[in-house]
């Protein structure tokens, strides 16, 4: 297979079920290097099921479909595989995990991805400070490093620290799962600086979301609506502010669906 | 009663003048005492509700005969049971008898005494008369009862007022016996008003030495005392180790423990903490890791038999494989206990579908002006944390290691002696970590 030029995903009919149940049923989409598409939809349509089985989660089955990621079949790799080659989740619900500290978590997560690329794990001077200067970026506090990764965290710190994350690991594809649901408009605008730091004509962006608002900060070039498990409808960031003043309700499946 | 536990009759009939002491007449009525006190109890039973998830027939259905004393010359310590070479305060036994050769004392502050239980039974028995089983929990006399019976040698500690030994104690016990050999092991502390140490009982095995070590540690702490205890157990997988810490604490002294079992067969560790003297605190840390068949039963008592008195418990068991633990947790606040602050914690990760742990938190509140909490889990590895680590491109053994590591990290982190605390994540990288991840484990406590 060809890969077309500057194609980063390449996903075709993509059917998936959870414990049984279809939640995704026909879903196509390429994304290219440089591009940021939003994948917006109400509640239940199926959006962080999309997020989560591009990262790997072994709780949802593929049935159908494939999902090619730089040229490589993605579903066959296992999760820290698909990291390893470019791929980064930032998750909608970031996990706490007591006793393993944040900077200890970054620094195994930074040292697998250097791994894998074939250069040197950065020794301790580089690393503390890349990551100091990533996290002054992101206004946040040093002593989130040193405590354990996102335990105690406000809702507001856990979604710094996916970006921080993602700032460390410079991911050429990146996944933002709802990072924005329950920010503020300062971490909001915080994020969104972070994501907008890292475009690049390399990278690419799906950015998963309920509302228009996070787009009024990063600008998609694609808007996609899931609706019923599938892409109900495509178009440009216009897509984006009709759905705000329309809502979904006009999209359900059968009205005006994209075939 | 246990068929077959009367055989012991006769090793005691054969023992009992070579022990040390024999010729003190109410140290020779004390174990006399105990070896009727024995015969009449046996070893405990599922029935007996203390001993209800511990089955012993592995013990009961052999017979161990005292081990006789091994020259010292055919002896080779393992490098890392020393875990520190420079240490100034080290008594060594092998197979429960004290060995000098091998580890020649240092100099001590006058008002410290570090020596053998055996040499004070021989030169200063007075020493001991009223103090030697005062400790001791007499409604479970089984175990404790054959100890005192066969009961040889030890470490006794004796601190006077105001003593403060900066450099720890370490008690090295070695086994190296065979299947059928005792190793009673008896020590004493006495901490003097004021008086501060640092004692570390670590019980090792040479090749795969099996046996039974019966070990009674009986701790005093007068006024003001501090003591900081380790326990750290390592003995072969097909041995068995039953034994008993039992702590007398007055007005305001202060006891940590810190009890980590790593070995052994079949384990049994009775901690029980009397907290006599208003102001009295205890903090119990323990983290024991089994695998394979091993078992190993903690039973923690603390009585707070004093107002104002403190106590802070934090125990974690890690199982795999088709292994055993059992956590049994007894707070007694009394009547007259009140303004008593008690918390108990007690956790477990089971990595097995096999494996399985039984926990009993046990309050009993007598006062009303108290504040008690306690908690108690059994889980498994967390599924979201495995997946979240993979996501980052952390593989999934590194990724289970490192979640195995952590949830042993906060009994760690309690760990203030800094070599123990080395040698503990040396001991538990090996098992859960490849080598490569050593290093990066300094910087994950460290921050």
């Amino acid at each position: 297979m060809n890969i077309a030029a500057g194609e980063m995903l390449a996903i075709t009919g993509l059917q998936v079920a959870v414990e049984g149940k279809t939640i995704l049923n026909s879903i196509d989409l390429k994304v290219r290097a440089g591009e940021l598409h939003a994948i917006m939809g109400p509640n239940g349509s199926g959006k962080s099921t999309f997020a989560q089985v591009l990262a790997g989660r072994e709780t949802y089955e593929v049935l159908q479909g494939s999902a090619r990621f730089l040229g490589q079949d993605l579903l066959d790799l296992p999760p820290e595989e698909r990291a390893r080659r470019g791929l980064f989740l930032a998750f909608q619900y970031p996990v706490e995990i007591p006793g393993v500290s944040n900077i200890y978590f970054l620094k195994a997560a930074l040292n697998a991805v250097r791994r894998h690329r074939g250069v040197d794990e950065l020794d301790a001077m580089d690393f503390i400070s890349l990551v100091k200067e990533k996290l002054a970026a992101m206004q946040m506090n040093e002593d989130l490093l040193y405590r354990s990764v996102n335990e105690g965290f406000s809702g507001g710190e856990k979604k710094r620290n996916e970006i921080l994350q993602m700032m460390v690991l410079e991911p050429v594809l990146t996944i933002l799962d709802e990072t924005d649901s329950g920010l503020d408009i300062d971490a909001l605008k915080v994020v969104a600086d972070g994501v907008n730091s890292m475009r690049s004509p390399e990278r690419a962006f799906i950015v998963v979301t309920h509302y228009q608002r996070l787009l009024n900060y990063i600008e998609p070039d694609y808007v996609h609506v899931l609706s019923g498990g599938r892409i109900a409808r495509s178009g440009g960031p216009e897509l984006a502010i009709e759905l705000e003043q329309r809502g979904y309700g006009w999209l359900e499946p059968g009205e005006g669906a994209v075939p | 009663m246990t068929a077959g536990h009367t055989s012991y009759a006769e090793d005691f009939q054969a023992v009992q003048a070579t022990l040390p002491g024999a010729g003190v007449p109410w140290l020779q009525q004390l174990r006399t005492a105990a070896m009727e006190s024995f015969l009449d109890s046996g070893f405990p039973t599922p029935r007996t509700e203390d001993w209800k998830y511990t089955d012993l027939r592995s013990l009961t259905r052999r017979h161990y005969t005292p081990a006789s004393r091994p020259r010292p010359d055919s002896i080779t310590v393992p490098a890392d049971a020393w875990w520190q070479d420079e240490l100034q305060h080290r008594l060594v036994f092998i197979d429960g008898h004290f060995m000098p050769e091998l580890c020649p004392l240092g100099p001590l502050l006058s008002g410290v005494t570090i020596t053998s239980l055996a040499r004070v039974l021989e030169q200063q028995p007075e020493l001991l008369e009223h103090r030697l089983g005062h400790n001791t929990d007499l409604e479970q006399p089984g175990f404790n009862a054959f100890n005192t019976a066969f009961m040889r040698d030890g470490a006794y500690i004796r601190l006077g007022a105001g003593a403060v030994l900066e450099q720890p104690v370490h008690l090295l016990f070695i086994a190296t016996g065979t299947n059928a050999s005792l190793r009673p092991v008896r020590n004493m502390i006495v901490a003097g008003a004021h008086s501060h140490a640092t004692v570390i009982e670590s019980y090792v095995a040479l090749n795969d030495a099996a046996g039974l070590t019966s070990a009674v540690t009986e701790i005093s702490l007068e006024t003001g005392a501090h003591i900081e205890h380790y326990k750290l157990e390592e003995e072969s997988a097909s041995a068995s180790h039953i034994a008993g810490i039992y702590v007398t604490q007055d007005r305001d002294s202060r006891f940590d423990s810190h009890n980590i079992a790593q070995g052994g067969q079949l384990v049994r560790n009775d901690l029980q903490v009397a907290l006599n003297g208003p102001g009295a605190a205890t903090a119990l840390n323990g983290l024991t890791i089994t695998r394979g068949r091993q078992h190993v039963d903690n039973h923690t008592r603390v009585d707070h038999n004093a107002a104002q008195a403190c106590s802070d418990e934090w125990y974690r068991g890690i199982l795999d494989d088709r292994s055993r633990a059992v956590f049994n947790g007894r707070i007694v606040v009394h009547a007259n206990a009140q303004q008593t602050v008690s918390h108990q914690h007690n956790h477990n990760l089971l990595l097995s579908g096999d494996a399985e742990v039984d926990a009993k938190p046990q309050l009993e509140i007598n006062a009303d002006d108290v504040q008690c909490t306690h908690g108690c889990t059994v889980g498994q590895l967390d599924e979201e944390a495995l997946f979240y680590f993979r996501s980052r491109g952390v593989d999934a053994t590194m990724a289970r290691n490192l979640l195995v590591y952590a949830f042993a990290a906060d009994v760690l982190e309690r760990i203030r002696l800094q070599p123990v605390r080395r040698m503990l994540e040396q001991r538990l990288a090996g098992r859960f970590m490849e080598t490569e991840v050593l290093d990066s484990l300094r910087d994950r406590l460290s921050g």
